[in-house]
Protein backbone atom coordinates (compact mmCIF):
# COMPACT_ATOMS: atom_id res chain seq x y z
CA UNK A 1 0.00 0.00 0.00
CA UNK A 2 3.05 2.65 0.94
CA UNK A 3 4.37 1.52 -2.37
CA UNK A 4 0.83 2.73 -4.34
CA UNK A 5 -0.04 5.10 -2.35
CA UNK A 6 4.42 6.83 -3.23
CA UNK A 7 2.85 6.42 -7.41
CA UNK A 8 -0.50 7.89 -6.75
CA UNK A 9 1.28 11.29 -4.40
CA UNK A 10 3.80 11.59 -7.88
CA UNK A 11 0.86 11.58 -9.98
CA UNK A 12 -1.19 13.56 -8.58
CA UNK A 13 1.94 16.14 -7.66
CA UNK A 14 2.69 15.96 -11.73
CA UNK A 15 -0.93 16.91 -12.13
CA UNK A 16 -1.22 19.47 -9.93
CA UNK A 17 1.92 20.90 -11.06
CA UNK A 18 0.67 21.37 -14.72
CA UNK A 19 -1.89 24.37 -13.73
CA UNK A 20 -0.54 26.17 -11.08
CA UNK A 21 -1.95 29.77 -11.92
CA UNK A 22 -5.14 27.60 -10.95
CA UNK A 23 -4.15 26.02 -7.69
CA UNK A 24 -3.78 29.53 -6.12
CA UNK A 25 -6.53 30.96 -7.72
CA UNK A 26 -8.69 28.45 -6.31
CA UNK A 27 -7.34 29.37 -2.62
CA UNK A 28 -8.91 32.94 -3.10
CA UNK A 29 -12.09 31.65 -2.23
CA UNK A 30 -11.14 29.80 0.81
CA UNK A 31 -9.21 33.13 2.32
CA UNK A 32 -12.04 35.61 1.08
CA UNK A 33 -15.48 33.53 2.69
CA UNK A 34 -13.66 33.38 5.98
CA UNK A 35 -12.76 36.78 6.04
CA UNK A 36 -16.29 38.44 4.91
CA UNK A 37 -17.58 36.09 8.19
CA UNK A 38 -15.62 37.46 10.36
CA UNK A 39 -15.72 41.05 9.63
CA UNK A 40 -19.55 41.13 9.28
CA UNK A 41 -18.93 39.57 12.96
CA UNK A 42 -16.17 42.07 13.93
CA UNK A 43 -18.70 44.86 13.08
CA UNK A 44 -21.79 43.52 15.32
CA UNK A 45 -18.89 43.11 17.86
CA UNK A 46 -17.70 45.94 17.68
CA UNK A 47 -20.89 48.41 17.65
CA UNK A 48 -21.92 46.03 20.81
CA UNK A 49 -19.40 47.61 23.32
CA UNK A 50 -16.66 44.69 21.63
CA UNK A 51 -18.52 41.31 22.54
CA UNK A 52 -21.09 39.50 20.73
CA UNK A 53 -21.78 36.29 22.44
CA UNK A 54 -18.62 35.42 24.41
CA UNK A 55 -16.51 36.09 21.75
CA UNK A 56 -14.43 39.39 21.57
CA UNK A 57 -13.47 40.85 18.12
CA UNK A 58 -9.93 39.30 18.89
CA UNK A 59 -11.52 35.80 19.49
CA UNK A 60 -13.73 36.08 16.47
CA UNK A 61 -10.39 36.85 14.31
CA UNK A 62 -8.61 34.15 16.05
CA UNK A 63 -11.93 31.34 15.53
CA UNK A 64 -12.34 32.94 11.66
CA UNK A 65 -8.86 32.63 10.62
CA UNK A 66 -8.43 29.01 12.53
CA UNK A 67 -11.71 27.79 10.77
CA UNK A 68 -10.15 29.37 7.58
CA UNK A 69 -7.28 27.18 7.72
CA UNK A 70 -9.06 23.86 8.78
CA UNK A 71 -11.79 24.52 6.41
CA UNK A 72 -9.02 24.14 3.35
CA UNK A 73 -7.35 21.16 4.93
CA UNK A 74 -10.52 18.88 5.64
CA UNK A 75 -12.09 19.80 2.47
CA UNK A 76 -12.36 17.77 -1.39
CA UNK A 77 -13.64 18.64 -4.29
CA UNK A 78 -14.03 15.38 -6.27
CA UNK A 79 -18.01 15.58 -5.69
CA UNK A 80 -18.00 18.23 -8.47
CA UNK A 81 -15.40 15.66 -10.45
CA UNK A 82 -17.90 12.37 -10.43
CA UNK A 83 -20.83 13.69 -12.37
CA UNK A 84 -18.62 14.72 -15.57
CA UNK A 85 -16.89 11.08 -14.76
CA UNK A 86 -19.82 9.15 -14.94
CA UNK A 87 -21.52 11.02 -17.62
CA UNK A 88 -18.44 10.92 -20.21
CA UNK A 89 -17.50 7.51 -18.88
CA UNK A 90 -13.98 8.34 -17.97
CA UNK A 91 -14.74 6.43 -14.70
CA UNK A 92 -14.84 3.36 -16.62
CA UNK A 93 -10.72 2.86 -16.80
CA UNK A 94 -10.47 3.56 -12.98
CA UNK A 95 -12.73 0.89 -12.28
CA UNK A 96 -10.77 -1.39 -14.21
CA UNK A 97 -7.81 -0.99 -11.88
CA UNK A 98 -6.97 -3.24 -9.00
CA UNK A 99 -7.58 -0.53 -6.49
CA UNK A 100 -10.76 1.21 -5.31
CA UNK A 101 -10.85 4.70 -7.19
CA UNK A 102 -11.03 6.78 -3.66
CA UNK A 103 -7.37 5.97 -2.80
CA UNK A 104 -6.65 7.89 -6.32
CA UNK A 105 -8.59 11.01 -4.94
CA UNK A 106 -7.41 10.62 -1.18
CA UNK A 107 -3.85 11.40 -2.77
CA UNK A 108 -5.09 13.84 -5.26
CA UNK A 109 -6.13 15.85 -1.98
CA UNK A 110 -3.41 15.30 0.08
CA UNK A 111 -0.99 16.08 -2.40
CA UNK A 112 -3.04 19.25 -2.94
CA UNK A 113 -3.05 20.32 1.02
CA UNK A 114 0.54 19.98 0.69
CA UNK A 115 1.38 22.37 -2.54
CA UNK A 116 -1.57 24.81 -1.52
CA UNK A 117 -1.02 25.30 2.77
CA UNK A 118 1.52 27.41 3.00
CA UNK A 119 0.07 29.83 0.82
CA UNK A 120 -2.83 29.83 2.99
CA UNK A 121 -1.03 29.66 5.90
CA UNK A 122 0.82 32.78 4.58
CA UNK A 123 -2.24 34.19 4.01
CA UNK A 124 -4.06 33.67 7.77
CA UNK A 125 -0.55 34.75 9.44
CA UNK A 126 -1.24 38.23 7.34
CA UNK A 127 -4.79 38.65 8.19
CA UNK A 128 -3.17 37.52 11.69
CA UNK A 129 -0.80 40.53 12.30
CA UNK A 130 -3.65 42.94 10.89
CA UNK A 131 -6.15 42.25 13.08
CA UNK A 132 -3.70 41.53 16.08
CA UNK A 133 -5.77 38.96 18.19
CA UNK A 134 -4.47 37.33 21.25
CA UNK A 135 -3.79 33.54 20.97
CA UNK A 136 -3.85 31.89 24.13
CA UNK A 137 -3.96 27.86 23.73
CA UNK A 138 -2.96 25.53 26.60
CA UNK A 139 -0.73 23.18 25.93
CA UNK A 140 -2.92 19.98 25.90
CA UNK A 141 -5.45 21.31 23.24
CA UNK A 142 -2.73 22.43 20.87
CA UNK A 143 -1.54 19.06 20.77
CA UNK A 144 -4.80 17.62 20.55
CA UNK A 145 -5.81 19.65 17.72
CA UNK A 146 -3.76 17.63 15.62
CA UNK A 147 -5.92 14.31 16.06
CA UNK A 148 -9.39 15.91 15.92
CA UNK A 149 -8.14 17.80 12.85
CA UNK A 150 -7.11 14.81 10.92
CA UNK A 151 -10.50 12.44 12.23
CA UNK A 152 -12.63 15.80 11.54
CA UNK A 153 -10.62 15.10 7.52
CA UNK A 154 -11.07 11.77 7.56
CA UNK A 155 -15.29 12.45 8.13
CA UNK A 156 -15.46 14.91 6.09
CA UNK A 157 -13.55 12.84 3.25
CA UNK A 158 -16.01 9.92 3.78
CA UNK A 159 -19.05 12.15 3.53
CA UNK A 160 -17.89 14.15 0.75
CA UNK A 161 -17.05 10.99 -1.18
CA UNK A 162 -19.94 8.62 -0.60
CA UNK A 163 -22.09 11.98 -2.09
CA UNK A 164 -19.82 12.41 -4.90
CA UNK A 165 -21.59 9.27 -5.99
CA UNK A 166 -25.22 10.56 -6.00
CA UNK A 167 -23.45 10.68 -9.27
CA UNK A 168 -24.60 7.07 -10.17
CA UNK A 169 -28.02 7.89 -10.02
CA UNK A 170 -28.65 11.09 -11.31
CA UNK A 171 -26.87 13.63 -13.84
CA UNK A 172 -28.25 16.59 -11.47
CA UNK A 173 -25.76 16.14 -8.73
CA UNK A 174 -25.43 20.35 -9.13
CA UNK A 175 -28.54 20.72 -7.25
CA UNK A 176 -27.43 17.90 -4.34
CA UNK A 177 -23.75 19.37 -3.75
CA UNK A 178 -25.51 22.60 -3.81
CA UNK A 179 -27.82 21.63 -1.36
CA UNK A 180 -25.25 19.87 0.85
CA UNK A 181 -23.14 23.30 0.89
CA UNK A 182 -25.65 25.57 2.41
CA UNK A 183 -27.00 23.39 4.88
CA UNK A 184 -23.23 22.42 6.08
CA UNK A 185 -21.66 26.31 5.81
CA UNK A 186 -24.08 26.68 8.61
CA UNK A 187 -23.84 23.64 10.59
CA UNK A 188 -20.35 23.21 10.82
CA UNK A 189 -19.75 26.78 12.24
CA UNK A 190 -18.17 28.58 8.93
CA UNK A 191 -20.30 30.77 8.62
CA UNK A 192 -20.89 31.92 12.38
CA UNK A 193 -19.67 30.23 15.77
CA UNK A 194 -22.42 27.71 16.55
CA UNK A 195 -23.05 29.52 19.79
CA UNK A 196 -24.27 33.04 17.87
CA UNK A 197 -26.89 30.52 15.56
CA UNK A 198 -30.34 30.97 17.03
CA UNK A 199 -31.71 28.16 19.56
CA UNK A 200 -33.25 25.82 16.97
CA UNK A 201 -30.98 26.08 14.42
CA UNK A 202 -27.98 25.95 17.15
CA UNK A 203 -29.49 22.52 19.15
CA UNK A 204 -29.73 21.16 15.29
CA UNK A 205 -26.36 21.83 14.37
CA UNK A 206 -24.96 20.10 17.96
CA UNK A 207 -26.88 17.07 16.88
CA UNK A 208 -25.34 16.61 13.82
CA UNK A 209 -21.94 15.29 12.37
CA UNK A 210 -21.00 18.55 10.44
CA UNK A 211 -19.89 20.89 13.43
CA UNK A 212 -17.00 18.27 14.26
CA UNK A 213 -14.82 19.03 11.12
CA UNK A 214 -14.40 23.06 11.83
CA UNK A 215 -16.39 24.28 14.65
CA UNK A 216 -14.87 21.42 16.99
CA UNK A 217 -11.18 21.41 16.14
CA UNK A 218 -11.55 25.39 16.15
CA UNK A 219 -12.90 25.49 20.03
CA UNK A 220 -10.36 23.45 20.99
CA UNK A 221 -7.32 25.25 19.25
CA UNK A 222 -9.00 28.27 20.84
CA UNK A 223 -8.95 26.90 24.21
CA UNK A 224 -12.80 26.83 24.43
CA UNK A 225 -13.28 23.45 25.55
CA UNK A 226 -13.06 21.82 28.92
CA UNK A 227 -11.33 18.16 28.73
CA UNK A 228 -15.01 16.48 29.23
CA UNK A 229 -16.24 17.89 26.34
CA UNK A 230 -12.63 17.40 23.93
CA UNK A 231 -13.52 13.69 25.19
CA UNK A 232 -16.70 13.92 24.42
CA UNK A 233 -16.24 15.69 20.85
CA UNK A 234 -13.73 12.88 20.17
CA UNK A 235 -15.68 9.56 20.56
CA UNK A 236 -18.33 11.02 19.07
CA UNK A 237 -15.85 11.41 16.10
CA UNK A 238 -15.41 7.93 16.26
CA UNK A 239 -18.44 7.00 15.71
CA UNK A 240 -19.41 9.39 12.80
CA UNK A 241 -16.23 7.70 11.29
CA UNK A 242 -17.70 4.37 11.55
CA UNK A 243 -21.09 5.59 10.31
CA UNK A 244 -19.60 7.40 7.44
CA UNK A 245 -17.11 4.33 6.68
CA UNK A 246 -20.15 1.91 6.37
CA UNK A 247 -22.43 4.16 4.48
CA UNK A 248 -19.53 4.44 1.83
CA UNK A 249 -19.77 1.29 1.23
CA UNK A 250 -23.71 0.86 1.24
CA UNK A 251 -23.29 3.13 -1.37
CA UNK A 252 -20.55 2.08 -3.28
CA UNK A 253 -21.67 -1.54 -3.74
CA UNK A 254 -25.36 -0.75 -4.19
CA UNK A 255 -23.90 2.39 -6.81
CA UNK A 256 -21.28 0.34 -8.53
CA UNK A 257 -24.27 -2.04 -9.80
CA UNK A 258 -26.56 0.37 -11.26
CA UNK A 259 -23.54 2.19 -13.48
CA UNK A 260 -23.20 1.30 -16.47
CA UNK A 261 -20.66 3.18 -18.64
CA UNK A 262 -21.54 5.46 -21.29
CA UNK A 263 -22.09 3.61 -24.43
CA UNK A 264 -22.74 0.08 -22.88
CA UNK B 1 -31.13 50.31 -33.52
CA UNK B 2 -28.79 47.84 -35.41
CA UNK B 3 -27.24 46.80 -32.07
CA UNK B 4 -31.18 45.99 -30.71
CA UNK B 5 -31.72 44.28 -33.92
CA UNK B 6 -28.60 42.27 -33.48
CA UNK B 7 -29.75 41.42 -29.82
CA UNK B 8 -32.74 40.53 -30.17
CA UNK B 9 -31.93 37.81 -33.42
CA UNK B 10 -29.70 36.80 -30.61
CA UNK B 11 -31.40 36.00 -27.62
CA UNK B 12 -34.26 34.07 -29.98
CA UNK B 13 -31.36 32.27 -30.79
CA UNK B 14 -30.25 31.49 -27.02
CA UNK B 15 -33.98 31.02 -26.00
CA UNK B 16 -34.80 28.45 -28.68
CA UNK B 17 -31.29 26.20 -27.84
CA UNK B 18 -32.28 26.41 -23.99
CA UNK B 19 -35.79 25.70 -24.31
CA UNK B 20 -34.52 22.27 -25.58
CA UNK B 21 -33.48 21.81 -21.80
CA UNK B 22 -36.61 23.13 -19.59
CA UNK B 23 -35.94 20.59 -16.78
CA UNK B 24 -32.68 22.47 -16.22
CA UNK B 25 -34.84 25.74 -15.48
CA UNK B 26 -36.02 24.16 -12.81
CA UNK B 27 -32.71 22.44 -11.30
CA UNK B 28 -31.78 26.12 -11.79
CA UNK B 29 -34.46 27.79 -10.01
CA UNK B 30 -34.24 25.07 -6.90
CA UNK B 31 -30.57 26.12 -6.88
CA UNK B 32 -30.99 29.83 -6.83
CA UNK B 33 -34.30 29.77 -4.21
CA UNK B 34 -31.14 27.68 -2.24
CA UNK B 35 -28.91 29.83 -2.19
CA UNK B 36 -31.59 33.00 -1.71
CA UNK B 37 -32.64 30.80 1.51
CA UNK B 38 -29.09 30.88 2.77
CA UNK B 39 -28.67 34.46 2.24
CA UNK B 40 -31.97 35.37 3.92
CA UNK B 41 -30.75 32.76 6.43
CA UNK B 42 -27.64 34.61 6.97
CA UNK B 43 -29.04 37.67 7.96
CA UNK B 44 -31.28 36.37 10.11
CA UNK B 45 -28.52 34.82 12.28
CA UNK B 46 -26.90 38.22 12.16
CA UNK B 47 -29.98 40.19 13.10
CA UNK B 48 -30.71 38.38 15.59
CA UNK B 49 -27.72 39.43 17.41
CA UNK B 50 -28.05 42.97 16.44
CA UNK B 51 -29.95 45.78 15.52
CA UNK B 52 -28.02 47.18 12.94
CA UNK B 53 -25.25 46.24 10.53
CA UNK B 54 -22.93 49.17 9.55
CA UNK B 55 -25.49 51.12 9.77
CA UNK B 56 -28.04 49.37 7.57
CA UNK B 57 -31.09 47.65 9.32
CA UNK B 58 -32.58 43.89 8.41
CA UNK B 59 -34.98 45.32 5.68
CA UNK B 60 -32.32 47.80 3.97
CA UNK B 61 -29.91 44.77 4.13
CA UNK B 62 -32.48 42.30 2.14
CA UNK B 63 -32.54 45.12 -0.35
CA UNK B 64 -29.21 45.06 -0.98
CA UNK B 65 -29.38 41.45 -0.96
CA UNK B 66 -32.26 41.74 -3.46
CA UNK B 67 -29.80 44.24 -5.85
CA UNK B 68 -26.83 41.62 -5.62
CA UNK B 69 -28.91 38.80 -7.13
CA UNK B 70 -30.71 41.05 -9.77
CA UNK B 71 -27.03 42.09 -10.79
CA UNK B 72 -25.41 38.45 -10.53
CA UNK B 73 -28.46 37.34 -12.40
CA UNK B 74 -28.15 39.56 -15.29
CA UNK B 75 -24.57 39.26 -14.88
CA UNK B 76 -24.92 35.15 -15.17
CA UNK B 77 -27.26 35.71 -18.34
CA UNK B 78 -26.30 38.45 -20.56
CA UNK B 79 -22.73 39.12 -19.51
CA UNK B 80 -20.51 36.01 -18.03
CA UNK B 81 -21.49 33.49 -21.64
CA UNK B 82 -20.63 35.77 -24.19
CA UNK B 83 -17.29 36.43 -22.43
CA UNK B 84 -16.55 33.37 -21.54
CA UNK B 85 -17.13 32.10 -25.23
CA UNK B 86 -14.76 34.74 -26.30
CA UNK B 87 -12.05 33.34 -24.66
CA UNK B 88 -12.71 29.69 -24.98
CA UNK B 89 -13.15 31.18 -29.27
CA UNK B 90 -9.46 32.89 -29.06
CA UNK B 91 -8.65 29.70 -27.36
CA UNK B 92 -9.37 27.49 -29.93
CA UNK B 93 -9.14 29.61 -33.16
CA UNK B 94 -13.21 30.23 -33.93
CA UNK B 95 -12.81 33.35 -33.07
CA UNK B 96 -12.48 33.75 -36.83
CA UNK B 97 -16.04 32.99 -37.77
CA UNK B 98 -17.29 36.49 -35.51
CA UNK B 99 -14.36 38.59 -36.93
CA UNK B 100 -15.36 38.09 -40.82
CA UNK B 101 -19.17 38.94 -40.16
CA UNK B 102 -19.51 42.43 -41.45
CA UNK B 103 -20.25 43.70 -38.22
CA UNK B 104 -19.14 45.65 -35.61
CA UNK B 105 -16.61 42.79 -33.58
CA UNK B 106 -17.06 43.92 -30.17
CA UNK B 107 -20.71 44.39 -30.29
CA UNK B 108 -20.89 41.08 -32.00
CA UNK B 109 -19.23 38.85 -29.37
CA UNK B 110 -20.63 40.82 -26.25
CA UNK B 111 -23.98 39.58 -27.76
CA UNK B 112 -23.49 36.43 -28.87
CA UNK B 113 -24.39 33.84 -25.91
CA UNK B 114 -27.26 34.07 -23.11
CA UNK B 115 -28.11 31.93 -20.67
CA UNK B 116 -31.40 32.21 -19.89
CA UNK B 117 -32.48 30.29 -16.76
CA UNK B 118 -30.30 32.74 -14.56
CA UNK B 119 -33.45 34.85 -14.73
CA UNK B 120 -34.73 33.21 -12.01
CA UNK B 121 -32.32 34.84 -10.25
CA UNK B 122 -33.40 38.00 -11.27
CA UNK B 123 -36.81 37.07 -10.47
CA UNK B 124 -36.01 36.08 -7.17
CA UNK B 125 -33.83 39.01 -6.17
CA UNK B 126 -37.05 41.32 -7.30
CA UNK B 127 -39.46 39.02 -4.86
CA UNK B 128 -36.79 39.91 -2.39
CA UNK B 129 -36.55 43.61 -3.19
CA UNK B 130 -40.28 44.18 -3.04
CA UNK B 131 -40.64 42.68 0.23
CA UNK B 132 -38.01 44.27 1.43
CA UNK B 133 -39.20 47.59 0.46
CA UNK B 134 -42.66 47.01 1.78
CA UNK B 135 -41.53 46.07 4.85
CA UNK B 136 -39.35 48.69 5.45
CA UNK B 137 -42.59 51.12 4.31
CA UNK B 138 -41.28 53.97 2.75
CA UNK B 139 -42.55 54.70 -0.68
CA UNK B 140 -39.96 54.73 -3.64
CA UNK B 141 -40.13 58.25 -4.90
CA UNK B 142 -39.50 58.50 -8.84
CA UNK B 143 -36.83 60.02 -8.16
CA UNK B 144 -35.30 57.46 -6.28
CA UNK B 145 -36.61 54.94 -8.32
CA UNK B 146 -34.77 57.10 -11.33
CA UNK B 147 -31.22 57.13 -9.40
CA UNK B 148 -31.53 53.29 -9.02
CA UNK B 149 -32.15 52.69 -12.41
CA UNK B 150 -29.26 54.99 -13.76
CA UNK B 151 -26.67 53.61 -11.09
CA UNK B 152 -27.88 49.81 -11.92
CA UNK B 153 -26.96 50.73 -15.83
CA UNK B 154 -23.86 52.29 -15.03
CA UNK B 155 -22.56 49.79 -12.73
CA UNK B 156 -23.66 47.12 -15.50
CA UNK B 157 -21.78 48.57 -17.58
CA UNK B 158 -18.76 49.50 -15.33
CA UNK B 159 -18.72 45.06 -14.90
CA UNK B 160 -19.30 44.47 -18.65
CA UNK B 161 -16.33 46.51 -19.78
CA UNK B 162 -14.34 45.02 -17.10
CA UNK B 163 -15.09 41.48 -17.86
CA UNK B 164 -14.46 42.73 -21.73
CA UNK B 165 -10.97 43.79 -20.48
CA UNK B 166 -10.00 40.61 -18.58
CA UNK B 167 -11.55 38.61 -21.72
CA UNK B 168 -9.72 40.36 -23.82
CA UNK B 169 -6.20 39.82 -22.14
CA UNK B 170 -6.84 36.04 -23.46
CA UNK B 171 -5.27 37.45 -26.88
CA UNK B 172 -2.40 37.09 -25.22
CA UNK B 173 -2.18 34.65 -22.35
CA UNK B 174 -4.41 32.52 -23.78
CA UNK B 175 -5.78 30.55 -20.28
CA UNK B 176 -7.83 33.11 -18.28
CA UNK B 177 -10.66 31.06 -17.21
CA UNK B 178 -9.53 30.94 -13.94
CA UNK B 179 -9.50 34.30 -13.31
CA UNK B 180 -13.32 34.39 -14.11
CA UNK B 181 -13.10 32.72 -10.58
CA UNK B 182 -11.36 35.61 -8.73
CA UNK B 183 -14.77 37.60 -9.78
CA UNK B 184 -17.20 34.96 -8.51
CA UNK B 185 -15.65 35.11 -5.10
CA UNK B 186 -15.18 38.87 -4.67
CA UNK B 187 -18.50 39.07 -5.98
CA UNK B 188 -19.76 37.24 -3.09
CA UNK B 189 -18.46 40.05 -0.77
CA UNK B 190 -20.91 42.68 -2.07
CA UNK B 191 -23.83 40.91 -0.04
CA UNK B 192 -22.48 43.01 2.76
CA UNK B 193 -22.28 46.69 3.09
CA UNK B 194 -18.93 47.75 2.08
CA UNK B 195 -18.45 49.85 4.89
CA UNK B 196 -17.83 47.31 7.21
CA UNK B 197 -14.58 46.15 5.13
CA UNK B 198 -11.32 47.55 6.21
CA UNK B 199 -10.01 50.00 3.98
CA UNK B 200 -7.86 48.11 1.85
CA UNK B 201 -10.28 45.39 1.12
CA UNK B 202 -13.29 48.38 0.01
CA UNK B 203 -10.43 49.67 -2.10
CA UNK B 204 -10.22 45.87 -3.78
CA UNK B 205 -13.60 45.78 -4.24
CA UNK B 206 -14.49 49.39 -5.32
CA UNK B 207 -11.82 49.66 -8.40
CA UNK B 208 -9.94 46.17 -9.17
CA UNK B 209 -13.55 44.02 -9.06
CA UNK B 210 -16.40 46.74 -9.18
CA UNK B 211 -18.53 45.20 -6.59
CA UNK B 212 -19.10 48.63 -5.05
CA UNK B 213 -20.24 49.89 -8.08
CA UNK B 214 -22.31 47.29 -9.44
CA UNK B 215 -24.57 46.32 -5.88
CA UNK B 216 -23.93 48.86 -3.36
CA UNK B 217 -24.66 51.71 -5.15
CA UNK B 218 -27.50 50.86 -6.64
CA UNK B 219 -28.70 49.72 -3.38
CA UNK B 220 -28.05 52.66 -1.98
CA UNK B 221 -29.70 54.76 -4.39
CA UNK B 222 -32.73 52.84 -3.44
CA UNK B 223 -32.88 52.81 0.47
CA UNK B 224 -31.56 56.57 0.07
CA UNK B 225 -28.19 56.18 1.62
CA UNK B 226 -26.50 57.80 -1.53
CA UNK B 227 -23.78 60.27 -1.20
CA UNK B 228 -23.60 62.40 -4.50
CA UNK B 229 -19.69 61.63 -5.29
CA UNK B 230 -20.32 57.83 -5.43
CA UNK B 231 -23.42 58.67 -7.75
CA UNK B 232 -20.79 60.77 -9.91
CA UNK B 233 -17.99 58.39 -9.67
CA UNK B 234 -20.41 55.33 -11.15
CA UNK B 235 -21.42 57.56 -13.93
CA UNK B 236 -17.93 58.38 -14.65
CA UNK B 237 -16.57 55.02 -14.38
CA UNK B 238 -18.88 53.63 -16.48
CA UNK B 239 -18.13 56.42 -19.48
CA UNK B 240 -14.27 56.18 -18.95
CA UNK B 241 -14.65 51.98 -18.37
CA UNK B 242 -16.29 52.16 -21.59
CA UNK B 243 -13.73 54.07 -23.63
CA UNK B 244 -10.99 52.43 -22.31
CA UNK B 245 -12.09 48.95 -23.03
CA UNK B 246 -13.03 50.41 -26.29
CA UNK B 247 -9.56 50.91 -26.86
CA UNK B 248 -7.84 47.51 -25.21
CA UNK B 249 -10.34 45.67 -27.29
CA UNK B 250 -9.22 47.48 -30.67
CA UNK B 251 -5.23 47.00 -29.58
CA UNK B 252 -6.29 43.08 -28.61
CA UNK B 253 -7.95 42.06 -31.87
CA UNK B 254 -5.23 43.72 -33.91
CA UNK B 255 -2.66 41.65 -31.83
CA UNK B 256 -5.22 38.55 -32.81
CA UNK B 257 -3.35 36.08 -35.24
CA UNK B 258 -6.07 33.01 -35.63
CA UNK B 259 -4.92 29.91 -33.94
CA UNK B 260 -3.11 28.45 -36.84
CA UNK B 261 -1.69 31.19 -37.70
Amino acid sequence: MVAIYRTLFKTALAQHLQYRAALLIWLLGFILEPTVYMVVWMSIAKSHGGTVGTFSTSDLALYYLAAMLINHLTFDWHFFEMEPRVRSGSFSPMLLRPLHPIHNDLAENITYKMLTFPFMFAAAAGLFLFFGPVLKTPAWSAVLFVPALAMGFAMRFLLEWTLALSAFWTTRTQAVNTTYIVFAIFLSGRFTPLELLPGRIQSVARVLPFRLWISFPVELLLGRMTPEEATRNFAQQIVWIAVFFALLQCVWHQGIKRYSAVGA
Amino acid sequence: MRLFQLFSVYFRLGLQNELQYRANFFVQSFTSVLELGAGLAELHVVFSQTETLGGWRSAELRVLLGVFFIVGGCINMLIAPSMRRLMEDVRQGTLDFALTKPEDAQALVSLRQFEIWKLADILLGLIVLGQALYSLGTVVSPERAILFAGTLLAGMTVVYCFWLMLATCTFWFVRMDNILFIFQSMYDAGRWPLSIYPGWLRLLLTFLVPVAFAVTVPAEALVGRLNPTMLYASFGLAAFMLLISRWFWKIGIRHYSGASA
